[in-house]
């Protein structure tokens, strides 16, 4: 009886997920009428501004992605190895993003960085951009901490630091050659995170208003009837790709050793 | 005399208003394998630290082959760790491991090679290069740990408790290949213990740790048969304490359970009729008269531990708790608990206990 309960609780979730994506990806394919083909897709893919926001959010991403890595990496072990204390603080603070809306955090970037502003990033295309990639980079905070610092929990980092300390190593190597290295899955799937995050925001692109795939999947949402399910249908796709490398991925990390016991 | 390899001059180590390590003192000449043996937190792993450079010392200096390098980094210091938790770096393979500290410092390739290769010869895991921490056991990762730290030929080499993690077997077959590397490499080692088997089977002195500070320093054989405090000889190695009556303090005469005794030498700073404690190491005692044994004390078998080839027995006699070896004899039976006997030992055995 148990068993047939928990069969149907799952079999019930497996719907009211699936469901809707198969009517979305049905409907995408629905374009020519009587027949199923990919129309939908092909208008999409032919659309020059599907190819330049796309590309935008890319590239916007893998400099989020970077800025990121250089940003919560170094904080996470620094805080990790001298200051444990200030853990729950840093969490905190990465957890903010996730109570602060975006519009709120735009609003205060555009009144703080706006062209009579002491630092009027807004003022240029740059500068904005520039803008945007922190506001990215913020919303993506929460992932890309706590997947570096699960990674950075995985192993000993005070003793492998000291290690390489009584060997000669300096901090960039200690960073670059011992520490980076094994918590690399854990930032890849910070960084596939973030890619996923960024590919698909709306709010800060908009009203920063800038050329990204968010914006652009609106717009086409507001005045096309089946361009926006094979959208939607592609970005799900981009989605579980992220979700795919995550897995692929920690099968490759390198092993944590055999612990003493 | 030679200047000192290692000198520690007054060193202090403070953690807020807790002094982990006080007033330390210590020589160590170019190639001795010295043992810092005490009980957890003793202060011992922090003065290995403070040698090694992680951590600053509240006071005091260290000097290096003539040089203060007090002030430096670790990784200025030119001093080779091994650690209890291996710290293999988990992403690179046996050789790299190895080849890391060269690779650090931008010796040629071929260089690091040779070394590297050397290096598994060395610790006979020749076949090993291309492998990972993980696929090794803990034994074979401690291995590759001391090739890492011995690669770049540093001028000391510390080893901090490397050991403890292993299980037994492992654990004397490797201290064994420790000791015959360090002798190959002249290379002059502090090992970190709290195992007096281990301190005693491998370092040329011990520096016997209490409370921070080094309460004896000296050769095994000196360090368990003279012990400078009631702090050393409880800790290193088993230890029989007598209750004894002082008769005559200037001729040594005292009284164990009614038994008197004459001491070796006389009785400092104390009277007559004073209780004060003897010690006595239960390898000095024997239930049969052996030459120069000459006080017979009688007790009763309060236990009897069959340990294999040697057998330890505990006894009463007159209310002070005696243990003590005998060899197994499959010829002769061991005591029972009950019987009664008489044990003998001789009176330059016992150790007066200080304070």
């Amino acid at each position: 009886m148990k068993r047939f309960a928990a069969w149907t609780a799952f079999l019930l979730g497996s719907l009211i997920f699936i469901l809707p994506l198969f009517g979305m990806t049905e409907f995408s394919l629905s374009m020519r009428r009587g027949e199923y083909s990919f129309d939908a897709y092909a208008s999409v893919l032919a659309d020059p501004q599907f190819r330049e926001t796309f590309t935008y959010s890319v590239v916007m991403a893998l400099f989020t992605i970077v800025f990121g890595i250089l940003l919560v990496v170094p904080t996470a072990y620094w805080v990790r190895l001298k200051m444990p204390g200030l853990r729950p603080v840093v969490e905190f603070i990465t957890l903010m993003p996730l109570v602060i809306p975006a519009i709120v955090i735009v609003f205060g970037y555009i009144r703080l960085y706006n062209t009579s502003s002491w630092l009027p990033l807004t003022g240029s295309a740059m500068g904005t951009n520039i803008l945007l990639m922190f506001g990215y980079t913020a919303l993506a905070l929460p992932y890309m901490y706590r997947a570096v610092d699960t990674g950075l929990r995985s192993i000993d980092i005070a003793t492998l630091t000291e290690a390489a300390q009584s060997l000669g190593a300096g901090w960039t190597t200690i960073f670059a050659r011992v520490i980076l290295p094994n918590v690399f899955v854990a930032v890849l799937s910070g960084a596939f995170l973030t890619f996923a995050i960024v590919i698909g925001e709306f709010t800060l692109a908009a009203l920063l208003n800038r050329p990204a795939f968010g914006p652009y999947l609106q717009l086409v949402g507001a005045n096309k009837a089946y361009e926006p399910s094979a959208l939607a249908v592609i970005s799900f796709a981009i989605t579980w790709l992220c979700m795919g490398l995550i897995q692929i991925v920690a099968r490759l990390a390198p092993k944590p050793p055999a612990q003493p016991h | 005399m030679s200047e000192p390899f290692l000198s520690i001059q007054s060193v202090r180590k403070s953690f807020g208003a807790t002094t982990v390590v006080q007033d330390f003192n210590l020589d160590v000449d170019k190639g001795e394998f010295i043992s810092f043996l005490g009980p957890s937190g003793c202060g011992k792993t922090t003065m290995l630290r403070i040698v090694a450079g992680f951590e600053q010392p509240s006071a005091g200096r260290i000097v290096v082959d003539g040089k203060d390098v007090t002030g430096l980094k670790p990784n200025q210091r030119n001093i080779g760790m091994v650690f209890q938790a291996y710290a293999l770096f988990p992403n690179m393979t046996v050789a790299q491991n190895i080849g890391f500290g060269l690779k650090v410092v931008g010796r040629p390739k071929a260089e690091i090679d040779a070394r590297v290769a050397e290096m598994l010869a060395l610790i006979k895991l020749g076949e090993f290069g291309a492998r990972y921490p993980y696929q090794l056991s803990g034994g074979q990762q401690q291995r590759v740990a001391l090739a890492r730290a011995i690669a770049p030929k540093p001028r000391l080499l510390l080893l901090d408790e490397p050991l403890s993690a292993l299980d037994a077997k492992v654990r004397v077959s490797l201290r064994d290949e420790i000791r015959a590397i360090q002798r190959e490499l002249g290379i002059t080692t502090i090992f970190v213990t709290h195992d007096q088997e281990e301190a005693m089977s491998m370092s040329d002195r011990i520096v016997v740790m209490n409370a921070g500070r080094a309460d004896q320093v000296g050769a095994p054989f000196e360090v368990y048969n003279r012990p400078a405090t009631r702090f050393v000889a409880g800790f290193v190695g088993t230890l029989n304490v007598l209750d004894a009556v002082v008769k005559d303090p200037a001729s040594g005469a005292v009284e164990i359970g009614g038994v008197p005794v004459a001491l070796a030498r006389p009785v400092a700073d104390a009277k007559s009729g004073d209780r004060i404690s003897l010690a006595l190491r239960p390898e000095t005692i024997s239930m049969t008269k052996e030459a120069g044994r000459s006080v017979a004390i009688p007790c009763t078998i309060t236990a009897v531990n069959f340990l294999g080839s040697v057998i330890r027995i505990s006894a009463d006699a007159n209310g002070n708790s005696l243990s003590f070896d005998t060899f197994n004899n499959p010829a002769a039976p061991p005591p029972t608990p009950g019987d009664r006997t008489t044990v003998h030992f001789s009176p330059a055995d016992l150790l007066v206990l200080d304070a």
